[in-house]
């Protein structure tokens, strides 16, 4: 089996948001619409305050609520783990959206410009009205990972197959791969490390690694 | 600048406090007009009057959805969907309320279909309700929608708004029945015991810190105009003679009013969603790893 998943190194991240632009701009995601954002978090109490820079995005869980809730059937998980969305059959209910808690569907009814008035040449070009009044979210570039099946290329490690923040994160802190592969360079790296996943209790499984330390437990 | 407190979803608004208004107000009448039709009152009203609010939650949520054209796909996931399970049980409940009300009706000829039709609308209504309930606990992006305290408070305040419209029809267009009277009186004090209940345990097992302020700040409204004042108008319907049912009417009517009241603060305005958390920071470098948080919550729980 394949499982996909994403872990972001937090002593890594800088919160640059490279990876935010780059998302938006291959996936042409709307103003104001951002699959993958980071977060810039302040905890603690003075003197003692650490600030922690925190990608988050679609969780793409194995026990996903919007895929439980979705009554169109639009919601899927694929079999590599992937929760894809199919614009065809969504009703744009957003019911969806309140069962995700982690805030990553958006669903826009109304085409907006960057501009306002008079859309740009890439916003004419790359304006896809299936996306309208639907649930859309970051889907782990999976037209990339489905190129990989033609290729023989391995998501994760050849560009051309990986998520397009992944590769365009400037401090490595991103990485994406396969974690049913023990081999993988995303199951390495959870193995060496010790991670969190958010919100966790709520019992969604994400596919989404926090990496806040190496680990110390001898192999 | 991204936010990282629970805010204010905008996926689901008034339309959607209307499907759960009216569907479950509807339901709650439909359920009780059944107990209503055995004790000698007239069905067809109340039926009419159910499937009339049914309908009206359910436009609301046709307005709602993004594609409305699209919305026979609603039907697709029955397997784990409650929203699917509702329109499913709605297609059902409609068209057989529609057929209580006809053989109930002085107009049909075979009276012994009456009950039967009654009965079965009446459990269908029961399922609609459940699925109403439901479809906010599977919600769980929204903490005060997700917590199982809010079934019961869902199914209870649909009997007692549809208790409520039994008396106001029944005192307007017949005469007081005093069971029903007492009974309203009950669900009301259930509801009271239910949504107290339910906003207790959300602060104990903890909630995004805005919606428990606007749970709070709605207490006095619910407790008093939608709660004690409609226990002591019915209560003093019972006693006063002319002006009885007139009393009766308006508390009853505060019922009603209180249970969509209650709805459509949880579902309207007291919809903030999860946030994000940090459960620990990162060791870097020579340093240690500091605690977590979680902005905007009561307390670091997450709920059930």
């Amino acid at each position: 089996m394949t499982r996909y998943v994403m872990a972001a190194d937090l002593r890594r991240c800088v919160g640059c948001q490279t990876c935010t632009a780059a998302c938006k701009l291959a996936n042409a995601t709307p103003p104001g619409v951002q699959w993958r954002q980071v977060l810039d978090m302040e905890t603690g109490t003075y003197p003692q305050v650490q600030r922690t820079f925190v990608p988050v995005g679609c969780m793409h869980c194995a026990n996903p609520p919007c895929e439980h809730v979705c009554p169109s059937t639009a919601t899927k998980i694929r079999p590599d783990g992937i929760v894809e969305i199919d614009y065809d059959l969504c009703i744009g209910c957003g019911y969806c959206a309140v069962a995700c808690p982690y805030q990553a569907r958006h669903i826009v009814h109304k085409r907006d410009l960057a501009y306002e008035k008079e859309a740009m040449a890439h916003e004419e070009a790359r304006f896809d009205d299936k996306r309208m009044s639907v649930a859309m979210k970051c889907n782990f570039c999976q037209d990339r990972i489905d190129q990989a099946k033609e290729t023989g290329q391995t998501p994760g490690v050849d560009p051309e197959v990986t998520p397009a923040c992944v590769n365009s994160c400037i401090a490595d802190a991103l990485t994406f791969g396969d974690r049913d592969d023990p081999d993988s360079n995303v199951s390495r790296l959870l193995a060496e490390n010790q991670t969190f996943r958010m919100h966790e209790e709520l019992g969604t499984d994400p596919g989404f690694y926090y990496i806040w330390d190496k680990n110390h437990e001898p192999d | 600048m991204s936010r990282i407190e629970p805010w204010h979803q905008t996926n689901w608004d008034w339309r959607a406090a209307g499907n759960f208004i009216g569907g479950g107000s509807g339901a709650g009448l439909v359920i009780l007009a059944a107990m209503a039709s055995a004790q000698g009152v007239a069905y067809w009203p109340l039926g009419v009057l159910g499937v009339i609010l049914v309908g009206v939650g359910l436009l609301c949520v046709w307005l709602e959805i993004g594609r409305p054209w699209r919305a026979m796909h609603v039907f697709y996931h029955p397997q784990t969907s409650w929203m699917t399970r509702e329109a499913f049980v709605s297609t059902w409940l409609l068209p057989a309320t529609i057929l209580a009300v006809v053989t109930a009706g002085p107009f049909w000829p075979v009276a012994s279909l009456a009950m039967p039709a009654i009965w079965v609308t009446a459990l269908l209504a029961a399922l609609y309700l459940y699925c109403q309930a439901q479809i906010l606990h599977a919600s769980k992006g929204i903490p005060a929608w997700r917590h199982p305290g809010l079934i019961p408070v869902i199914i209870i305040t649909g009997f007692t708004e549809g208790a409520g419209f039994i008396l106001i029809t029944t005192s307007l267009l017949a005469s007081l029945y005093v069971w029903m009277m007492v009974l309203l009186v009950v669900l009301l004090l259930g509801r009271w015991l239910a949504w107290r209940r339910y906003v207790a345990d959300l602060t104990d097992t903890g909630a995004p810190a805005k919606a428990l302020e606007i749970l709070n700040n709605a207490a006095v409204p619910i407790n008093f105009a939608g709660h004690l004042a409609p226990v002591i108008l019915i209560v003093l319907g019972l006693f006063v003679g002319p002006l009885g049912p007139w009393l009766v009417v308006t508390g009853a009517l505060l019922a009603v009013l209180g249970g969509w009241w209650m709805k459509f603060v949880v579902i309207a305005r007291a919809a903030f969603n999860q946030g994000f958390a940090l459960p620990l920071t990162p060791v870097r470098g020579a340093g240690n790893s500091g605690t977590g948080d979680k902005p905007g919550w009561n307390k670091g729980g997450d709920g059930p």
